[in-house]
């Protein structure tokens, strides 16, 4: 294997709606500014790979205008996932493993302005027998929560208080869109939202963009004073059907973890992809993280959760968190899909 | 077969979406300039070309773009194909022309169609200028020009706009 490092990331302030700029216009200064961090000159860079979803534009094929972003020229390699930005770094990652490029640059945006997210979310479901029902992820996270409340100890007082410690962390994120000092038990007076969800147990709705570059072996060394190498990243699925998973656990996030070498005891910051306060308490359970471990010390994506971004940003909060000094070793999970359906784990360390 | 084990065949689950669309800064002035009547470009500050409809960068620099520039109604057809075959929502006599003309000032083709001239008479390097629509009925939409027509200037060479296929 070789060793890979994420060496720079970027990213938008997360706001309700940005309808000044388009796609295009986001990402310019998000990509400039982690091409330049990285220290690798655009023309070096050996692949690039985004991730988006056309269904949050309203446009078809909105992702090949984003190429106007990069300056393409001379023609670049290129690759897109209809999947959060996550996914296009693991796709980069096994580009850079299978010896065809030693660095890439990752970006995605997600402006979930333009339409309504329950609605457009829900044309992610089976189209045969769930998104008929208007199954939107909303409802579908609350039945999770529903199956996890009654399944375990879990309570709506630590998912509330989970909302709470999110918004207040992200006031120390100039990115993050919802922030703020709630008090818990004011939180647990107010109405259900779709219950056993209040208000604050969803994510906000959020327009972003993010990059990143990664980088192989020596050039890592060479152009970041302090890599944030990849330890280990692995990505697995559930089936589509609801009905056939037990939504209170994660198998999918804890196989993941196993297989990206997730060892607990040495994880010091957990970006976790948790858009509903509840999907916190699942992924902790699955990968086993004791009380030791920060948790979303970025506010997470409770804070800001612009779609097919913030996973992605899950991983640069990560390496944020090694740059800074206050990790050793870090890990950061991505989420895709309704109640966790899939999930992608990586470790990164700083040696 | 009886009812029950038929098979189904087919089911219809309608979806409908709506959107808001945002053009961003840059093509909301192109927009806001139709409505004037005139058509605005920027300039890269790195390579120089003028890109219309502006975008709002340039996409061979993938650097921002600011500097408006007003480009010419009249362009050259650099290429062209000829329709035959009718389609849904054009209510056009057949056959008829779509181009890419190279406006004057311009560094990027813009798609149009050619009328007020056979189909067949359309060639690579023709002449042509925009043919807009009555001024009351300007908003701030590309359908403000209905379409280009030749004008009688000589034949641009093909080495002069051969970059711009």
């Amino acid at each position: 294997m070789r060793d890979v490092a994420v060496v720079s990331f970027a990213q938008s302030a997360n706001v309700r709606r940005e309808n000044r700029r388009n796609e295009v216009e986001m990402l310019i200064p998000v990509v400039k500014d982690a091409i330049d961090k990285s220290g690798i000159p655009k023309q070096k860079i050996g692949f690039t790979c985004s991730g988006s979803s056309d269904y949050l534009a309203g446009q078809s094929f909105s992702f090949v205008m984003a190429v106007d972003s990069l300056g393409a020229w001379p023609p670049i390699a290129e690759s897109h996932v209809e999947m959060d930005g996550a996914w296009a770094l693991y796709e980069a990652w096994v580009k850079i493993q299978c010896g065809e490029a030693d660095s890439a640059l990752i970006f995605s945006f997600g402006r979930s302005s333009p339409g309504t997210l329950r609605e457009t979310l829900n044309l992610q479901m089976d189209p045969y027998t769930l998104a008929p029902l208007a199954a939107d992820p909303v409802s579908m996270a609350a039945l999770q929560a529903r199956a996890l409340l009654e399944s375990s100890d879990h309570t709506e007082r630590e998912m509330a208080a989970i909302a709470a410690r999110s918004r207040r962390d992200a006031k120390a994120n100039e990115f993050a869109q919802l922030k703020g000092d709630f008090d818990v038990d004011e939180l647990l007076a107010t109405p259900y939202f779709v219950s056993p969800l209040r208000i604050h147990d969803c994510p906000p709705i959020s327009d972003g963009a993010a990059a990143m570059v990664i980088a192989a072996d020596d050039l890592a060394r060479r152009t970041c004073e302090k890599p944030a190498w990849i330890r280990g990243i692995d990505n697995r699925i559930e089936s589509h059907q609801l009905g056939l998973r037990d939504l209170s656990r994660s198998p999918s996030t804890r196989l993941a973890g196993q297989k990206a070498g997730v060892d607990p005891g040495s994880i010091d910051v957990a970006e976790l992809h948790a858009p509903f306060s509840h999907q916190e308490l699942i992924l902790r359970d699955a990968l086993d993280l004791g009380d030791g471990v920060v948790i979303n010390p970025s506010g997470g994506a409770m804070a800001a959760n612009a779609i097919m971004v913030a996973g992605l940003t899950r991983i640069g909060e990560a390496a944020n968190a090694i740059w800074r000094g206050s990790a050793e070793r870090a890990l950061a999970h991505a989420t895709s899909g309704p109640c966790l359906q899939q999930n992608l784990v990586c470790v990164l360390g700083e040696k | 077969m009886s009812e029950e084990r038929s098979p189904v065949k087919s089911i219809v689950t309608p979806s409908r979406l709506e959107y808001d669309y945002t053009p961003g800064t840059a093509t909301t002035r192109f927009l806001r300039g139709m409505k004037e009547g005139r058509i605005l470009g920027q300039r890269c500050p790195s390579c120089r070309k003028v890109y219309v409809p502006a975008r709002g960068s340039c996409p061979r620099c993938g650097v921002p773009t600011e500097e408006e520039v007003e480009v010419s109604g009249r362009g050259t057809v650099t290429t062209f194909c000829v329709v035959r075959v009718p389609s849904e929502n054009i209510d056009l006599k057949l056959p008829y022309t779509a181009a890419h003309i190279l406006l004057d000032g311009a560094d990027i083709p813009f798609f149009a169609l050619i009328q007020e001239c056979d189909a067949e008479a359309v060639r690579m390097g023709m002449r042509v200028e925009a043919v807009w629509a009555p001024r009351e009925e300007w908003g701030p939409t590309l359908e403000n020009i209905r379409y280009f027509r030749p004008i009688d200037e000589p034949d641009v060479p093909f080495d002069e706009f051969k970059e711009h296929l």
